[in-house]
């Protein structure tokens, strides 16, 4: 049961080479591989924000689902809540294969500071200006209970405006994301039992 | 509103395996840092406190464990163990974990490693603290950077006040690897020496290792002597870059302000503040700013890296741990390291410990990705 007087606004998801919006397809790539794919969606969605080029993957999966949900959002108090299952593991695994080079490892700082799953809110947040709450979960598995407690209690206490909320994972080249912005009013009713059906909808 | 406590609390460091023998050290002055040569983590030497792996062995066999668990998880088992145990409370669905953590059992990706690749899964790792002592419900694990150990108290803190818990017991911990001190000495953030949170000569950051933990509670039936009420609490970014602090301490200072409302408090209400202090050029420099901009200069302030070193993910609970004992016994403890102001504005650094009544304190922590994170506490007995 999870009751909540406020809706989701707006709701993308990212996999598959497909990107949706409120579950209208925007774009689609034919590319196997996640950095072609992401590249076109840059392209695509006409985005113009050079430092995404050094993201990585995750980071990269989490701006364009900002991309999509944020743009022409003018709420400044939009606090950032996120879960995956991987955490950075991805990079982490890149840092690791660096340092333990037989030929002599070293280190990468521009590879180590994506080595913390909340890096990629810092990339949003920087990109949309919020000054807001930001909240990485580690979930087995897309968790809607917990996020919609947290997200409704950042929105009753005052602590923010609306929740830009949900899931974003990348491990071993496999991506999926779904996220969405939590307000007062919106499309759908903020209840986990939406959140999961719209999760699971292909 | 409901109150929200903090009560039991255990601390597993070089200290020793619970609150007090840190307490001890600390109040005493006694660094937990010395000088570590091992060449399979770092290939020059480097200031560290490490907990050692005879003791926390022998510690961690008492609990009769039934499998192998690793490093990290063996010592965020004793610590939690003596926690709940101390408690007396029975693990209903009522009763949530929180797990925060940085980068978990991140040694596992090491080739000579015996523990599965798989570990390095962080809901793995909260998945065997969860089955270890059967709580009934799934371990959150909470990982944002060098914010997460006092970010998870005010998750707690929310969660219980969304009625989704009576109870929370978090869980913090990161242990001292060669994946994390390779990074920071990529950034050359690393101090050749024990470090100096806010000294003139400071020169770097020195890594720790500890595994805390503590009770989170509506109840004030179930206190201890040094338990404190979580008054406010926020949690804002820089929005500025991901690996540099903000040069005005934008996050930090609307953080701080943003608890201090919640709080229904003025500056001056405040009589101590623990703050991050990672004795990085930057970060202390930022921090000035934003204690100056939050008109908290005067206030009596102390970081406790110079008796730990920076334990990442679990030193936001590690210091808030502290900051209760401090409120307690009426004692500022001395911030080990400090000897001249090395930052461009005023701070009242704390250079020996002394007694002073206190009531209340400000826990603060700043991290990569720009995360700043504020609460504010309120001493219960005295």
């Amino acid at each position: 049961m999870n009751r909540s007087d406020y809706h989701i606004k707006s709701y993308c998801r990212i996999r598959d080479g497909k990107i949706s919006k409120d579950g209208e397809l925007l774009f689609s790539d034919a590319s196997e591989e996640f950095p072609a794919f992401i590249k076109a969606a840059y392209k695509h969605f006409e985005t113009d924000y050079s430092k995404f080029f050094k993201m990585d993957n995750l980071s990269k999966l989490a701006f364009m689902g900002a991309e999509v949900l944020l743009r022409g959002n003018d709420e400044e108090n939009t606090a950032l809540i996120l879960s995956n299952r991987a955490s950075s593991l991805d990079t982490d695994r890149k840092h690791q294969a660096a340092i333990s080079n037989p030929k002599g490892g070293f280190a990468s700082p521009a590879v180590f500071v994506y080595t913390l799953p909340n890096i990629c809110m810092g990339e949003i947040s920087i990109r949309h200006k919020l000054y807001s709450e930001n909240s990485f979960f580690i979930f087995a598995e897309f968790n809607p209970h917990l996020l919609s407690n947290y997200t409704n209690d950042l929105l009753e206490t005052g602590k923010a405006k609306e929740v830009l909320c949900g899931w974003v994972d990348y491990d071993k080249e496999k991506y999926d994301a779904f996220l969405y912005v939590i307000g007062k009013k919106g499309l759908l009713a903020h209840n986990t039992e939406g959140l999961t059906k719209l999760y699971r909808t292909k | 509103m409901n109150n929200v406590y903090l009560s039991h609390n255990n601390i597993v460091s070089a200290y020793g395996f619970d609150s007090a023998s840190a307490i001890d050290s600390i109040k005493d002055e006694v660094s937990g840092l010395s000088l570590v040569d091992d060449s399979s983590i770092l290939p020059n030497p480097f200031y560290s406190s490490l907990i050692t792996q005879d003791s926390l062995s022998e510690a961690f066999q008492k609990l009769d464990p039934k499998e192998a668990y690793t490093r990290l998880e063996q010592i965020l088992l004793v610590s939690l163990s003596d926690t709940i145990k101390k408690s007396g409370l029975e693990l209903t669905d009522r009763v949530g974990l929180i797990l925060s953590t940085t980068k978990g059992n991140i040694d596992v990706l090491e080739t000579k490693n015996p523990f599965d690749e798989s570990r390095a899964y962080l809901a793995e790792l909260g998945q065997k603290i969860e089955d270890f002592f059967g709580f009934k419900n799934e371990a959150l694990v909470l990982s944002n950077a060098c914010v997460s150990g006092v970010l998870a108290l005010a998750v707690a803190k929310r969660l219980i006040r969304q009625k989704r818990y009576d109870h929370v017991f978090v869980v913090a911990g990161d242990l001292v690897s060669e994946f994390i001190l390779s990074g920071f000495n990529s950034f050359q953030a690393l101090s050749e020496a024990p470090c100096k949170p806010y000294c003139k000569t400071r020169s770097g950051i020195n890594i720790g290792e500890v595994g805390c933990s503590i009770l989170v509670t509506k109840d004030d039936n179930n206190l201890v002597d040094e338990s404190v009420r979580l008054i406010g609490e926020a949690s804002c970014n820089d929005a500025n870059h991901i690996s540099g602090p903000s040069r005005t301490g934008e996050g930090l200072y609307r953080s701080i302000v943003s608890a201090m409302n919640q709080a229904k408090i003025d500056a001056d209400a405040i009589d101590y503040i623990s703050a991050h202090g990672t004795a990085t050029l930057f970060n202390d420099e930022m921090e000035a700013i934003a204690f100056n901009r939050a008109n908290l200069q005067d206030v009596p302030l102390n970081s406790l890296k110079g008796y730990f070193g920076h334990t990442l993910g679990a030193s936001g609970l590690l210091e808030t741990i502290i900051g209760m004992h401090s409120l307690y016994s009426n004692t500022l403890y001395a911030s080990l390291g400090f000897d001249k102001l090395g930052v461009s504005q005023p701070l009242n650094i704390i250079k020996e410990t002394t007694s002073k009544e206190s009531s209340i304190f400000l826990k603060t922590a700043s991290g990569f990705g720009g995360c700043n994170t504020a609460a504010i506490f309120q001493k219960v007995n005295s």
